[in-house]
């Protein structure tokens, strides 16, 4: 008795310890990137373009990486929700959930799920070149869209899981046909698209090594997707190796920027969704 | 002259069946129905006339196949490769099952309550609306007067009426129950398949929903899944008796629960078994 009391109080400290050092250790990241951004975080910093000499020090802002990623995360984004939906209704609805074909698919994407970026960001180059492509705001979709749709497809798919029998039968009941069907199978499991969406925003926003050789880097806001694109993790990456100390304190005010990108975009889509559900569900 | 012809009238179709003054024409009709569930043997050989705008209640111990069968009636088992049904189901003289049929043509005309009532992931008011809306029918205001009559059909009117856009989950199970059959209800079947559709109902509105069930007969032919047997002897008119696949007995209520001829109906009626 006396025994299961202890066991129980040694294992709730641990967990609290555990708890508390996650917790830490956040609070010292966000600590770093404000103390070293925020002083550096200037409205030139979001609303210009790179000057000559920027990277030296100089004048400028990195408003082209800024867009540069919001593009390339929306892009892959969208392409990725293209692929990764229709997969998951497929294994889940129209073959049976626990079919070895479905099985076989999970199980190719959880390999896939724990492949390193940079070899995401190889592939995709490997792809360009055999396209002619050269470094492009597309080639880094490509490449960003291969890393996220593992991600994509299973946090989806998790969800679709879920959905019960009872559920996919009562639309067929009332005669709806199976494309209808599926499309309150959508419904229903829209809470966990929203999530999905989310992870791989923020899992896709901030990944350097795909974009390293896909996307390029430019100084200039890409008109077509054709051209180079400027994206915030390299634009860190970049400033961060610099031996000028300006230069490296304007590193954490992108970081600083990237992490608010990523905060509103989360905070937002949380808000919406939540809104949506409240009217439409 | 006129009493001989008479005579004879009711000599010819009065052979075949002994009560045949009493029976009622037949709307769907069940001939040798057999369903193998991954290879077992669920339904066994069932023959079975349900009588149009009657009452029929099924009743029978748990796992008998009174959902298979149910599941029959609107081609439910269709998308579920494990399960193989054979055998002859007509609505008339339409064979369900047949290869030109359209499976949703099918499911319109048959309103199934399903056991487990399981709302749709949108408002209340979509629910309902939902069936009239999948056969076009687009009119806000006709689409609004289908909602209202089902809603206050199923006494849920009352309850519902000023949170008609919020999520129907949010509603208790026994007003889902009640959703369920307004939703069925809406898309105007031929024929109600109710599996238990009153078990989460609290008695009053159990027995509103009968009530329900009993002005319904003069236009559905309702076909009625239940434990309880008092319900049965309450509103069924024609009583079919399940045992392990099989059916036991199939006949007018009074005959059945006063008079049966199976000794397992006789023995399931006392109670001796459920
Ligand atoms: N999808 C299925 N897979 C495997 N077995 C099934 C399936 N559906 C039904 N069965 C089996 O068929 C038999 C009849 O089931 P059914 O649901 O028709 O019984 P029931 O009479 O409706 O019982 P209850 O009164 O408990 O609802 C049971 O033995 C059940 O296990
Ligand atoms: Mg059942």
């Amino acid at each position: 008795m006396i025994m299961k009391k202890l066991e129980e109080k040694i294992v709730k400290a641990l967990m609290i310890f555990a708890s508390v050092t996650i917790l830490m250790v956040l609070l010292y990241i966000l600590y770093i990137i404000i103390s070293k951004g925020l002083p550096s975080l200037t409205w030139d910093m979001v609303s210009k373009n790179p000057s000559g000499g920027f990277y030296l020090g100089k004048e400028g802002g990195i408003l082209n990486a800024i867009l540069g990623s919001l593009m390339l995360i929306a892009g892959s984004v969208a392409i990725s929700m293209c692929i990764s939906l229709p997969i998951v209704l497929y294994i889940n609805f129209i073959r049976k959930k626990d079919s070895r074909f479905s099985n076989v698919v999970r199980f190719s994407f959880d390999i896939l799920f724990g492949i390193p970026s940079i070899v995401y960001g190889a592939f995709g180059f490997m792809i360009m070149i055999y396209f002619g492509l050269q470094a492009s705001l597309l080639g880094g979709i490509i490449a960003v869209s291969l890393l996220i749709i593992p991600i994509m497809t299973r946090s989806i798919d998790e969800v679709a899981g879920s959905v019960t029998q009872d559920m996919i039968e009562a639309p067929k009941i009332l005669g709806a046909t199976k494309f209808e069907t599926v499309k309150v199978i959508v419904r229903q499991i829209s809470p966990g698209i929203t999530t999905a969406i989310l992870l791989s925003v923020g899992r896709g926003i901030g990944d350097a090594a795909t974009v390293l050789f896909t996307a390029g880097y430019t100084d200039s806001i890409p008109v077509s997707p054709m051209q180079p694109a400027a994206t915030l993790p390299l634009a860190i990456f970049f400033q961060l190796s610099s031996p000028i100390e300006e230069v490296q304190n304007r590193a954490y005010a992108a970081a600083l920027i990237l992490t608010i990108i990523i905060l509103l975009l989360s905070f937002s889509t949380r808000y919406f969704g939540r809104k949506m559900s409240k009217s439409k569900l | 002259m006129r009493a001989l012809s008479k005579d004879i009238v009711m000599n010819d179709t009065l052979t075949p069946f002994i009560d045949a003054h009493k029976t009622n024409k037949t709307h769907l009709t069940v001939e040798n129905l057999n369903v193998h569930i991954y290879g077992k043997h669920i339904l066994k050989k069932v023959n079975l006339s349900i009588p149009e705008k009657q009452i029929t209640c099924i009743i029978g111990p748990s796992g008998c196949g009174k959902t298979t069968l149910l599941r029959c009636f609107n081609r439910l088992h269709d998308d579920n490769s494990e399960v193989k049904v054979t055998g002859n189901i007509r609505i008339g003289n339409e064979d369900i099952y047949g290869s030109h049929v359209e499976v949703t043509h099918i499911r319109k005309k048959m309103g199934l309550l399903a056991q487990r009532p399981t709302v749709l992931p949108m408002s209340i008011y979509d629910n309902v609306a939902y069936g009239p809306r999948l056969y076009g029918i687009k009119r806000r205001r006709k689409v609004y007067e289908i909602v209202k009559h089902q809603l206050m059909a199923v006494g849920l009117w009352e309850e519902v009426k000023d949170r008609l856009k919020s999520p129907a989950v949010r509603l208790s199970i026994g007003q889902q129950q009640r959703l369920c059959l307004a939703r069925g209800l809406a898309v105007e079947p031929e024929m109600i398949l109710g599996d238990e559709a009153t078990s989460s109902l609290d008695p009053l509105a159990s027995t509103k929903v009968e009530e329900l069930f009993v002005k319904m007969k003069d236009t559905y032919s309702i076909v009625l899944v239940t434990h309880t047997l008092r319900q049965a002897k309450r509103i069924a008119d024609y009583v079919a008796f399940m045992y392990l696949g099989e059916l036991v007995e199939f006949g007018r209520a009074e005959e059945v629960f006063n008079n049966p001829k199976h000794k397992l109906t006789q023995q399931y009626l006392d109670g001796s078994f459920s």
